[in-house]
C-alpha cells in the first residue's frame, strides 16, 4: 500500500529547473533512498515534500491528502518529519529541550492553561519530558540530556536530529544525508538505528545518502535523480547494474567493487 | 581562602546568617542616615545576594517579599527623602517590567525591536485620555474624566490595547527579518510618538504636544493614590505578576517554541511550530507588560506627553536587556535595576557632589562635563565594556536543568503504557539474530 505519492513534480528557480517531472510512489513501512550526484535536486525534492518550497507544477499526496499549498508546520502536523543535510538543531537549547520542541504539535497546552499552571498542563508537561527522555535513551543520548545541543559531537548531533524528528510522531520520516561526516563505525550504528526505527515506530523512511554501502544495505527501493530528472528507480540490485546510473553517478568502479 | 569560600557556598546556615546581618546593617543604616543613598542601594542589593544563596525558591521569594513589602518602605520612611527613594523604587519596577517584556521579544524570540516604548506610550495614553476630560472631545456617551476606581480596570485594558497594537505591528512587520525588522520597528516607535504628537487636529484626542495634564489618580476604598510610596505597591504587584508570567511561559511549550524560532526558523517550522503565530504571540505578550506599566506611569506622573516616549527610551530598555543578559529573566531584572538606578541616582548624586566641590572651590569642572549630561556616553561605554568582557550579560541565560533521576523513574513507572512501542535493546538484538 502506498503512503506517499509524488506526481510530476517540477520546480523552477527562475531559469534553472531544479526538479523536472519527478514522480514516485512510496510504499508504507518501506525504506526508500533518493540518490544522485550533487546538484541533482535531491534536497529541493525534500523541501517540496516538507512545504519549504512550493512546486511549480505537480502533486504530492500523503495518504491521498494533498500537501500542496501547506506551510511547513502544517505539513509536519500531517505526519512528515525530517532531518537536515546541514544540521539544524536549536544549538543554545538543551538536548532534552530540542526533543521537547519536536513534540510541539502533540502538546495541547494553551495560553491560559500555561498562565494558570493548571494541573492537567503540569501533568502533560511531565509526561512529555519523560517521553523525550525515552527517545534520548533510544538514540543513546540520555546521559547528555542537560547539555547544550551545540556541545555535542557531530554524530551525536545527527542522532539528536533523528530523536527530535521522531518526537513529532511522523508517519513518514525524511533523512537528508544522515551519514554525512560520520566514520564507518558511526555509520554502521546509524544503519542499525534506522532499521530499528522503521520496525518499532512503524515508519516509512525516505533518505538521501551518498554512502552507497548504507544505501544498498537498508533501502528496498532506490530513486536516482540527475540534473533534476529521475533517471532510474527500482531495487538496489537493479540500480547497481543500471548503465545509466553507473554513468551518471556510481562510476564503473562501483560495479567492480560491488 | 578558596576552600573557605567553597565551604561558604555549600553552607546554607552561614549564608542565612550573613544575609541577615547584611540586611540588618543596611536597613539600620538607612533608617538612621536617611540621606545616604548608598545605604538605600546596599539594601536593594541584598536581593542580589539573596539570589545567589542556596535557599529553596519559595524561601527566596518570601525573604524578597519581606524586604520589598515591609523593610524597604519602612526603613526609608524616616525622613524627607522617603518619597524620592520610593520614586526611584517605583521607576525601577516599571522599567524591570518593560525590560522583561522586551526580553521576550528580543532575548527569547530573537526579534530585534527598537520601537518598544510605543507600547508603553499606548498604555499611558489609554489611561491618560479616559482619566481626563480629553475623552469628552470624541466620545459620544459617558462622562469624563472617569473616576479613580476605573484605574484598576484600565490596567487590564492597557494590557489588551498594547497587545492588540503588538499584533497590528507584528502582522506586516514580521515578513522582514534581522536588521530590516529593527529598522521597521524603529519606524513604528517613531510613528506612534508622532501620531500622539499630532492627534489634536481635526479631532482633539491626545492634545498634541501640550500633553494631557491632571490625570485622575487611582482610588481604592476611598483612598486616592498620590504619592510614589503608594504607587510603589501597585508596581510591586504588577511586577510580581509579570515575573511569574514570564517564568511560566519560559518553561512551557510556548517559551520553547520562542527559543526554537530564535535558534533556527526552518527547523522550528519543520517541527510543527507555526512561525507567524509564535512571533505574534511574543510581540503581543511583550507589549502587554509594557502597556500595563504605561497605565501606571500615566497615573503616577498625572501627566502624559509625547516627549516621554522617544527613541532614547526604547534604546535604554534594550540596553537593560543586553546588559542583564538576553533571554535571562534574573539577568534582565538586574540589568533594568542597575540601569535605572544608575540613571536616576548615581549620576545625579555624582553631579551634586561635583557641584558641591565646585561651589566650595576645591576643584572645578566645566558644566558641560557634568555626569548627568553624559548619560549617553556612559551607556555607550558600558555597552562596549560588556561587549568586550561579558557578551552574554551580567547573568547569562541558563537552560532549565532537568532532573535525570526523576525522568528515569518516570520511564519505569509508565512501563506498561508508553514503553510498549519502544522495546528494550536486548530484545531487538535477539529479534535480529533470529
Amino acid at each position: 500500500m502506498s503512503i506517499l505519492e509524488v506526481q510530476n513534480l517540477t520546480k523552477k528557480f527562475g531559469g534553472i529547473t531544479a526538479n523536472q517531472d519527478v514522480s514516485m510512489t512510496v510504499e508504507k513501512n518501506s525504506i526508500t533512498a533518493v540518490i544522485g550526484p550533487n546538484g541533482a535536486g535531491k534536497t529541493t525534492f525534500f523541501n517540496m515534500i516538507t512545504g519549504v518550497y512550493q512546486p511549480t507544477t505537480g502533486m504530492i499526496l500523503l495518504e491521498n491528502e494533498k500537501l500542496i499549498g501547506l506551510k511547513p508546520h502544517e505539513v509536519s502536523k500531517k505526519g512528515i518529519a525530517r532531518t537536515f543535510q546541514n544540521i539544524r538543531l536549536f544549538s543554545e537549547m538543551s538536548v532534552l529541550e530540542n526533543v521537547l520542541v519536536g513534540m510541539h504539535t502533540h502538546i495541547k497546552a494553551g495560553l491560559v492553561g500555561i498562565l494558570f499552571n493548571l494541573p492537567a498542563i503540569r501533568k502533560e508537561e511531565k509526561a512529555s519530558e519523560v517521553k523525550a527522555y525515552q527517545l534520548l535513551e533510544y538514540v543513546g543520548l540520555a546521559p547528555l540530556l542537560n547539555e547544550k545541543a551545540c556541545n555535542l559531537s557531530y554524530g551525536a548531533q545527527r542522532r539528536l536530529e533523528i530523536a527530535r524528528a521522531l518526537a513529532a510522531k511522523p508517519k513518514v520520516l525524511l533523512l537528508d544525508e544522515p551519514a554525512a561526516g560520520m566514520n564507518p563505525k558511526e555509520t554502521n550504528e546509524l544503519t542499525q538505528l534506522i532499521k530499528r526505527i522503521r520496525h518499532e515506530y512503524n515508519l516509512t523512511v525516505i533518505l538521501i545518502e551518498h554512502d552507497m554501502k548504507l544505501v544498498m544495505e537498508i533501502s528496498e527501493h532506490i530513486v536516482v535523480l540527475d540534473h533534476g530528472e529521475k533517471i532510474a528507480e527500482g531495487k538496489p540490485e537493479d540500480i547497481r547494474n543500471n548503465p545509466k546510473v553507473i554513468e551518471a553517478y556510481l562510476g564503473t568502479g562501483a560495479v567492480q567493487a560491488g | 581562602m578558596k576552600s573557605q569560600w567553597k565551604k561558604y557556598k555549600q553552607n546554607k546556615l552561614a549564608q542565612g546568617i550573613f544575609l541577615l546581618i547584611y540586611i540588618g546593617i543596611t536597613s539600620l543604616s538607612l533608617f538612621m542616615a536617611q540621606r545616604s543613598v548608598t545605604a538605600f542601594l546596599l539594601l536593594l542589593s541584598s536581593l542580589l545576594l539573596l539570589y545567589f544563596t542556596n535557599f529553596k525558591n519559595l524561601t527566596k521569594w518570601l525573604i524578597a517579599g519581606i524586604v520589598l513589602v515591609f523593610l524597604l518602605p519602612f526603613t526609608a520612611s524616616n525622613g524627607d527623602a522617603y518619597q524620592s527613594y520610593m520614586e526611584v523604587a517605583t521607576l525601577v519596577g516599571i522599567y524591570i517590567s518593560m525590560a522583561l517584556g522586551l526580553n521576550i521579544v528580543v532575548g527569547m524570540t530573537g526579534l530585534l525591536d527598537l520601537g518598544f516604548i510605543a507600547f508603553f506610550a499606548v498604555g499611558a495614553y489609554t489611561y491618560g485620555i479616559f482619566a481626563t476630560a480629553q475623552a469628552a472631545n470624541f466620545m459620544p456617551f459617558g462622562s469624563f474624566p472617569l473616576s479613580g476606581e476605573s484605574f484598576w480596570i484600565f490596567i487590564l485594558i492597557g494590557c489588551f490595547v498594547a497587545a492588540i497594537f503588538g499584533l497590528l505591528l507584528g502582522i506586516p512587520v514580521l515578513r522582514v527579518k534581522g536588521d530590516y525588522l529593527a529598522i521597521v520597528t524603529l519606524g513604528f516607535g517613531e510613528i506612534i510618538r508622532i501620531i500622539f504628537n499630532n492627534l489634536d487636529r481635526p479631532l482633539n484626542i491626545t492634545n498634541g504636544a501640550m500633553g494631557i495634564a491632571s490625570v485622575t489618580p487611582p482610588r481604592l476604598f476611598g483612598i486616592d493614590f498620590l504619592y510614589p510610596s503608594q504607587f510603589y505597591y501597585i508596581v510591586l504587584v504588577i511586577l510580581l505578576f509579570t515575573i511569574f508570567t514570564v517564568r511560566r511561559f519560559e518553561h512551557s511549550k510556548i517559551g520553547r517554541s520562542w527559543k526554537a524560532v530564535r535558534e533556527n526558523e526552518i527547523a522550528a517550522q519543520a517541527m510543527g511550530v507555526p512561525l507567524v503565530r509564535t512571533k505574534l504571540m511574543a510581540f503581543a505578550i511583550g507589549a502587554s507588560f509594557s502597556g500595563m506599566m504605561g497605565v501606571v506611569f500615566a497615573a503616577k506622573q498625572a501627566f502624559v506627553d509625547p516627549t516621554s516616549f522617544t527613541l532614547l527610551e526604547s534604546i535604554t530598555i534594550l540596553v537593560m536587556v543586553i546588559l542583564g543578559g538576553m533571554g535571562s529573566v534574573p539577568g534582565v531584572i538586574l540589568g533594568a535595576a542597575v540601569m535605572t538606578i544608575l540613571n536616576l541616582q548615581v549620576l545625579t548624586e555624582v553631579t551634586n557632589w561635583l557641584n558641591q566641590l565646585n561651589s566650595t572651590g576645591v576643584f572645578s569642572i566645566p558644566d558641560a562635563l557634568s555626569p548627568s549630561k553624559m548619560q549617553r556616553l556612559i551607556f555607550g561605554l558600558l555597552l562596549i565594556l560588556f561587549a568586550l568582557y561579558r557578551p552574554k550579560g551580567l547573568l547569562p541565560a541558563k537552560n532549565h536543568v532537568y532532573n535525570e533521576k526523576e525522568l528515569q523513574e518516570g520511564c519505569t513507572k509508565d512501563n506498561g503504557d508508553n514503553l510498549k512501542s519502544i522495546p528494550e535493546h536486548s530484545q531487538i538484538e535477539k529479534a535480529q539474530e533470529v
